[in-house]
């Protein structure tokens, strides 16, 4: 039962995922739409981050907003996206310890 | 932004080995944001019941945190397949959005490496793909994107099997602190990008604020939410941005 229930989990989200390489084959690319396909993983990343972060610790959703603005901070400078991770885990680990 | 660069990748050439190299590379940040997270939902389908088998296999098949951990609580609840299933469904389909956007920047490619590549596509595997489209210029640039793509899952896969045979061994301030390890590569993601070029910047704050409305005020399912955020927002990108940015 779980064995079947994790097959129709598969299933469900490996055809959404492989189906626009098949459609995207049939779609005539004109400019607006290039704009469109390219402003979409910015839209997505705004979209995967807000108001999620403010949950990473249920309750506390400044605990969240802290770890990610020391992130912005880490990530102006440019450096691999690495530091932003460690400097992001480090700010919420101090201040739920 | 593109603009030097896309010249400037156009069939730079490259061995098969150095487009393996720079792709794991790439996914590495990813590898190790999702061991700490992988780690957790092992733990917790462990405790929902499932053996490590299932819990491993899970991975292996589905490679979507979201959804695993989704399912690893609708399983203690007693949920049945057909609910998992559909609630599967509805959290994963905004991959749809990025795999359409995605084969946009591989157009190139042959359509068996497409058809696999997609299957590989997580929102961290599409994120740093997609800040990385350029690549798809260079020569050997399929090898960059799987490469990218496995070391990606195995950390996924590897951390799912470590956390369900570890139990609850992962003390709980670290583990709640690593929570925001993938926001944290998000915005690690995100900000340079907008540092290149500001328009981006108002597609993603765009898609926050309607994101924002739709979860907390108009409590709409976290899955629909995103799609719909993602699609509006970057409808936004006709109007606010050049052609040539990828």
């Amino acid at each position: 039962m779980i064995i079947a229930t994790i097959i129709g989990m598969a299933i469900v989200t490996m055809v959404p995922r492989f189906i626009p390489a098949f459609i995207m084959e049939k779609v005539q690319l004109r400019p607006w739409l290039n704009r469109w396909l390219n402003a979409i993983p910015f839209a997505a990343l705004g979209a995967l981050i807000f108001p999620s972060i403010l949950t990473v610790i249920p309750d506390q959703p400044w605990i969240g907003l802290a770890g990610g603005l020391i992130a912005v901070v880490i990530a102006l400078f440019n450096v691999n996206v690495i530091f932003a991770v460690l400097g992001a885990i480090a700010t919420v680990f101090l201040l739920t310890f | 932004m593109g603009e030097t660069s896309m010249m400037t990748d156009e069939g730079v050439e490259q061995s098969k080995l150095l487009a393996i190299k720079r792709g794991s590379f790439a996914g590495f940040p990813i590898f190790l944001g999702y061991l700490p997270i992988a780690i957790a939902y092992g733990v917790l389908a462990q405790q929902s019941g499932l053996t490590t088998f299932e819990t491993t296999m899970m991975s292996v098949l589905v490679f979507a945190g979201a959804a695993q951990f989704m399912a690893a609580n609708m399983f203690a609840q007693g949920a049945m397949l057909v609910q998992i299933v559909i609630a599967t469904f509805v959290l994963n389909f905004r991959h749809f959005i990025m795999s359409m956007s995605f084969i946009n920047k591989v157009r190139e490619f042959p359509m068996r490496w497409k058809f696999g590549l997609t299957l590989g596509l997580t929102d961290e595997t599409f994120a740093v793909s997609s800040l990385n489209g350029h690549e798809a210029k260079k020569e050997h640039s399929t090898f960059y994107f799987l490469a990218l793509i496995l070391i990606a899952y195995i950390g996924w896969v590897f951390g799912s099997f470590l956390g369900a045979i570890l139990g609850d061994a992962l003390p709980a301030t670290l583990s709640d602190s690593m929570g925001i390890a993938l926001y944290a590569m998000f915005i690690g993601l995100l900000v340079p990008s907008i540092k290149k070029e500001w328009r981006v910047g108002i597609i993603a704050v765009a898609a926050m604020g309607v994101n924002y409305v739709l979860m907390n005020i108009l409590a709409v399912e976290v899955g629909w939410a995103i799609v719909i955020s993602t699609i509006l927002a970057s409808l936004l990108g006709i109007v606010v941005m050049k052609e040539d940015e990828a």
